[in-house]
């Protein structure tokens, strides 16, 4: 463990801490664009966070103790999401710790805490909230995971900076099998951070939402928290996203000057992917719930396909 | 002269011990404080006994004794080598946890008096480890045959309902229909020797045919143990029915016996594997699985719910045992030693946050007197002990890090991953397809263990009377600790664990992962190389922890943590009620509408017009109907051709004797 | 270096054409089905002229171009020209569920992937690994026609079926000869023009395109 292996770390965490509500802000943005809005502000988000900091918290009365916890644990799972994935450098020492599949153990982890937060309460809206995003969960992880073995595949490892090592770095090779990884991945991730075939972000009409639901009964800093590691599992995913599909820019093992190129090249990737987000958001329309498991379902047959295909084209 | 001991000679005598314990208890019949607070810890002392014992003796050779019992010239053969003690520890670490939960457990008027109980409960403990020290066919049968019994007679403890009865009833016939199995499979494998001592049967050189026959009847016969589909019929009855602690033990520890003889048969006492066995237990275990949790995802009884959860466990140990088959067959000893470790860790971190489970029922059934999902509720407020212990066997089941579950998945995913490289380009083509439904199946498991875990303890209480249930006592809290440590211990330091599965490899396919995995460092788990694949689950649990602190302390520094209690918000809808929540079927629906051809379902939809609109469904086995009643149907006309026989004339039965004696005759003449 | 990336680029869009297979499998709304099939005959036609290019065989930029104009350009406007008389541009059930179709879809890849791995040893032909993808194409499409009560999808199910055989051809031997290529495009013409006949045939006599009516001409 090389210092500057360390400041790579802690700067991915400020990194993802701070550009991720601006992600979200931009996407936004980007959506009201393309729909003929007068877009909010690039910056709304953090205003919204501070906003929400500075409000008392208000819970319910029969609320336990696993409510109050669950959005500093989900917090703390999407911050270290973030400090996984490889974004600005492949130096990483805490990426042995945690591979792919804990990557996506972490994100089942936060999912099952938020809905049992959810549950906590025992209002109808937060049962129905949770039992839609188990619904979501139980096939978005496996495709999560299947789109992840696809690269492992291509680089014989699941350690994610392995991957992105070998695909950045490496000989350019044209894999068909990312193909079909790419478009369940972004199936996923549209479906994980409660986009618009499959959620509506701006909705709050009770019965056709998902992610709000969870967090209806939250107020306050629980429900900045709550709202901030939201935006950091958009960020996170777009990281995967960019990590796996466009991973060149990413700074090399024992070049820390690299790290000062590889931020802006991150910033410019990561506008480009909100872009295409919000591009995708307006083209499409809501699907009905069941509709959104047979959507899943495509997803993680695709990137079964997709991993069927690399052993097919590779032998 | 204690030095001199072996560790086979020290486990005989725990076992002894046990029974003892249990003899007390007979003396004891009616005396429940006696029994309960200390014969039952008594019970616990030993199997912590018998976990070290075992434990120390996993790194020792292999011990062997015969013991001057049974028949004439038919003596028990003991052996103790890895396997059998790696089996041995988990029984004693999970049945220490148990019994002193049990010590709290236990009440007046549970049917059977307490001092049976108790022996039935001892007796069961000690065959259950001497059916995996036996070597030999006659002391397993026998071992084998008093494990159900004591079992059956334990799950039949409240024996005055007849459904308990029945379930009791179709434990012991499939236990039975399995035994048979697992007897022929030893009639093989000894190969016309005429000695049944697995020394012997280590030496058979069995022609491919003959192997497969063995395996084949012991994946039948291990199987019915098991649970494997379709002979999963008797456990979502029978585990529910016994008392929570027998409960525990059953699905934790006894279904793994199951899997030790499957284990010993298929790695130890055939000489060889052939790759097409490794690819049906390959597809038992991922049919088993995924059935298992799709059934758990839609039930109703809590006890059921953990029932089916454990089929699935079990489907997913057959899926790393088949892998492990299949890369012996073609000798890539170090993948089939990590399919195998895969299978072993889940062994043991599947007993633990099963027997976890089962217990954190057995609190909840006695507190409410409930084991219906539908009024249960919210309560982690009145027992918050029992919750958040129970959290942690949700979690570990779900698979999640950085609990015990987790690393056994992870090994399994990481040697389906590096699969690529067997000879059959089919074999490998429907690797990644297997891999992702084991990805479904883990998945599948979150989503039945938040409902089993949100509908009990979380919401509001569905019914008034569960405001006073209360928490568990200090006894049963001690038995449920031991627990959650084996569980945290289990997810935490797998490198340290994998040492003594280590050797069970080293033992089975002649490759001890331990190697690899140590040159690694001491929290890093990586059982190929770092570049590959690693996992330190204690740095996550630290970072992960530090930035849960972080977070809590950044929002108390920077600002005021004012905080105001009142009436949930819910849309700003003042009347809900507790009969609002979502319920354990509404839970269900989405899996029981996506996976309707699994099911046998009968709904009844309340028309319009009915005065009182009744909603019910029920979700039926499919396999109940197309194997099992057929079967029954069958076996009764059969009888009743039999029956026929029978006229209750004295005189008609003497012909028959008479007859019976002429053809006799007529048949010595020719 | 070029070179190297254009033989890659033909796996890839072996795997393209394996996509928009699955894709068209399991897209209910007709309209994007059309469109799934022209970009399918594209990719076809993309592939061929990478092949004719790494290996400079001259008559594959023909067959292409036959590609191009009959698969690109004429028969999807047919397509839509029937649809919009037909006036059935939405939503198609499925026989059987989407999942499941896909399931039984990854079986018939692995499936078609064992049958062409002895065909493709033998091949020598560059792009050879490509052949089990094309032979799944037809597969899937054949599934596709099974799946869809409705006559248009059927139609294009057949078609992407030719789709899928062209490349198999493409793959193991550059190709069929000439005329054998002009045969078959003229034959696909043909089929389509005599399915539109036969669906306007369909619509007049039950009202509807759903072909499950056919069963009412059996006679009981």
């Amino acid at each position: 463990m090389s210092w500057s292996g360390v400041f790579s770390q802690l700067l991915e965490i400020v990194a993802a801490l701070l550009l991720a509500p601006l992600l979200t802000g931009w996407a936004n943005q980007c959506r009201a664009w393309l729909q003929n809005k007068s877009a909010p502000s690039l910056l709304l988000q953090y205003r919204m966070l501070r906003k929400l900091f500075h409000k008392e918290s208000v819970v319910a009365e029969h609320a336990s103790q696993l409510f109050r916890v669950a959005p500093y644990i989900v917090f703390g799972c999407m911050v270290m999401a973030s400090a996984i994935i490889p974004t600005l450098s492949t130096d990483l020492p805490l990426s042995p710790a945690a591979d792919a599949i804990a990557l996506v153990g972490l994100f089942a982890f936060a999912r099952v805490f938020i809905s049992l937060a959810a549950m906590d309460i025992g209002t109808a809206f937060g049962s129905l909230g949770a039992r839609r995003e188990m619904l979501i969960g139980f096939l978005a992880e496996p495709a999560l995971l299947m789109v992840l073995f696809s690269a492992s595949l291509i680089t014989q490892s699941t350690s994610l900076t392995s991957i992105v090592e070998t695909l950045a770095h490496r000989e350019f090779v044209i894999y068909p099998s990312m193909a079909f990884a790419g478009i369940a991945f972004t199936m996923v991730a549209l479906a994980e951070n409660a986009r618009i075939p499959v959620d509506n972000p701006s909705t709050h009409l009770e019965l056709t939402m998902i992610h709000e639901a969870l967090i209806l009964e939250y107020s306050g800093r629980h429900l900045a928290l709550m709202e901030w590691a939201a935006s950091l599992k958009l960020f996170a995913y777009s990281c995967i996203g960019l990590t796996l599909f466009f991973p060149w820019g990413i700074a090399e093992v024992g070049s820390p000057e690299e790290m000062l190129l590889a931020l802006p090249m991150l910033v410019f990737k990561l506008a480009i992917g909100g872009a295409t987000m919000a591009l995708i958001e307006t083209a499409s329309a809501k699907m009905r719930i069941f509709r959104v498991s047979e959507f899943l379902a495509t997803a993680f047959m695709l990137a079964v396909i997709g991993m069927l295909v690399h052993l097919l084209l590779g032998s | 002269m204690l030095a001199s001991l072996l560790h086979l000679d020290w486990l005989l005598l725990l076992c002894g011990a046990w029974l003892v314990v249990g003899a007390l208890g007979i003396f004891a019949l009616r005396r429940f404080r006696f029994v309960s607070h200390v014969l039952f810890p008594l019970g616990g002392l030993v199997c912590l006994g018998v976990f070290l014992v075992a434990l120390s003796a996993i790194f020792e050779s292999p011990e062997t004794a015969v013991l001057p019992l049974g028949l004439p010239g038919l003596p028990f053969h003991l052996r103790l080598d890895a396997l059998s003690a790696l089996f041995i520890a988990v029984i004693g670490s999970v049945g220490a946890g148990v019994s002193i939960f049990a010590a709290g457990y236990f009440r007046k008027g549970e049917g059977t008096p307490p001092g049976l109980l108790c022996f039935q409960y001892h007796l069961f403990l000690t065959s259950m480890v001497l059916v995996v020290l036996a070597d030999d066919a006659y002391a397993f049968m026998v071992m084998w045959e008093t494990m159900a019994l004591s079992s059956f007679f334990l799950v039949t403890s409240n024996h005055r309902i007849a459904a308990i009865r029945r379930a009791g009833y179709l434990y012991l016939l499939i236990a039975h229909i399995g035994a048979i199995a697992i007897l022929l499979c030893f009639g093989v494998l000894q190969a016309n020797t005429g000695d049944y001592t697995f020394d012997n049967m280590r030496g058979q050189q069995l022609s491919s045919f003959w192997s497969s026959a063995a395996f084949l009847l012991a994946v039948f016969g291990f199987g019915a143990k098991a649970g494997i589909l379709p002979l999963h019929i008797w456990l979502p009855e029978a585990h529910p029915a016994a008392p929570s602690p027998v409960s525990a033990l059953m699905s934790g520890v006894m279904l793994k016996t199951a899997i030790y003889g499957l284990l010993r048969v298929s790695f130890d006492l055939l000489q060889m594997q052939l790759w097409w066995w490794g690819v049906i237990l390959l597809a038992l275990g991922l049919v088993t699985a995924l059935f298992g949790v799709i059934f758990s995802a839609v039930q109703t009884d809590m006890k059921r719910l953990l029932a089916y959860s454990s089929i699935e466990n079990i489907g997913l140990l057959c899926v790393g045992m088949g892998l492990g088959v299949l890369f012996k067959a073609y000798h890539m000893d170090a993948l089939a030693a990590l399919a195998l470790t895969a299978c072993l860790y889940h062994v043991a971190s599947h007993a633990f946050f099963k027997s976890l489970l089962f217990l954190g029922t057995g609190s909840v059934l006695h507190a409410t007197g409930e084991r219906n999902l539908g009024r249960l509720g919210g309560l982690m407020r009145y027992m918050p002990w029992v919750a958040w212990v129970t959290l942690v066997g949700v979690l570990a089941s779900s698979g999640l890090p950085p609990f015990g579950g987790f690393v056994s998945e992870w090994l399994l995913l990481q040697s389906f991953l590096f699969t690529p490289g067997l000879p059959d380009p089919f074999l490998n083509m429907l690797i990644p397809v297997v891999a992702a439904a084991v990805a479904l199946v883990a998945a599948l498991a979150g989503f039945a263990m938040v409902k089993f875990f949100g509908v009990i303890f979380l919401g509001q209480p569905r019914e008034a009377k569960l405001a006073q249930a209360h928490d568990a006592g200090w006894l049963e809290r001690a038995g449920l600790l031991w627990l959650v440590a084996g569980c945290l211990v289990l997810g935490l330091f797998p490198v340290q664990i994998i040492e003594p599965i280590g050797r069970v490899t080293a033992l089975l396919i002649g490759h001890n992962l331990a190697d690899t995995v140590r040159a690694n460092g001491w929290f890093l788990l990586a059982p190929m190389s770092v570049e590959r694949a690693s996992y330190a689950p204690l740095v996550f649990l630290v970072v992960g922890a530090a930035s849960f602190y972080l977070a809590v302390i950044m929002v108390r520094l920077l600002y005021r943590g004012q905080l105001r209690r009142a009436a949930p918000w819910d849309c700003g809808y003042p009347a809900g009620n507790a009969r609002m929540q979502d319920t354990a079927e509404g839970f269900g629906q989405p899996i029981r509408r996506m996976f309707d051809p699994f099911f046998r379902m009968d709904i009844k939809h309340p028309t319009p017009f009915d005065e009182k609109p009744v909603y019910s469904v029920s979700v039926d086995d499919h396999f109940w109907h197309w194997i099992y009643l057929p079967i029954a149907a069958t076996t009764e006309a059969v009888a009743k051709l039999v029956g026929r026989l029978q006229q209750g004339r004295i005189s008609v039965y003497l012909l028959y004797s008479f007859v019976t004696l002429i053809a006799m005759l007529v048949l010595v003449r020719l | 270096m070029m070179h190297a990336y254009l033989i890659q680029s033909i796996n890839l869009f072996a795997s393209v054409l394996l996509l928009l297979s699955f894709a068209m499998l399991s897209q209910r709304r007709i309209l994007t089905v059309i469109h799934l099939f022209t970009l399918q005959g594209a990719t076809l036609v993309a592939a061929t002229v990478v092949v004719a290019y790494v290996t400079n065989q001259h008559h594959l930029y023909y067959s292409a171009a036959i590609t191009l104009v009959t698969k690109v350009i004429v028969i999807p406007i047919l397509l839509h020209r029937l649809i919009d008389r037909l006036n059935v541009k939405w939503d198609v059930e499925t026989l059987i569920n989407i999942p499941t179709t896909m399931l039984i879809g990854i079986l018939l890849v692995v499936f078609a992937f064992n049958l062409a791995l002895p065909i493709a040893k033998l091949s020598s032909s560059i792009a050879h690994s490509t052949l089990g993808i094309a032979l799944a194409c037809v597969l899937l499409s054949f599934m596709m026609m099974i799946t869809r009560a409705k006559a248009v999808p059927q139609v294009i199910g057949f078609l992407s079926m030719e789709n899928g055989l062209f490349f198999a051809a493409t793959s193991a031997t550059y190709g069929m000869p000439m005329v054998v290529e002009f045969g078959i495009a003229f034959d696909v013409l043909v089929g389509v023009f005599i399915l539109g006949v036969f669906m306007f045939q369909i619509r007049e006599q039950f009202d509807s395109l759903d072909i499950r009516h056919l069963e009412k001409l059996k006679e009981d």
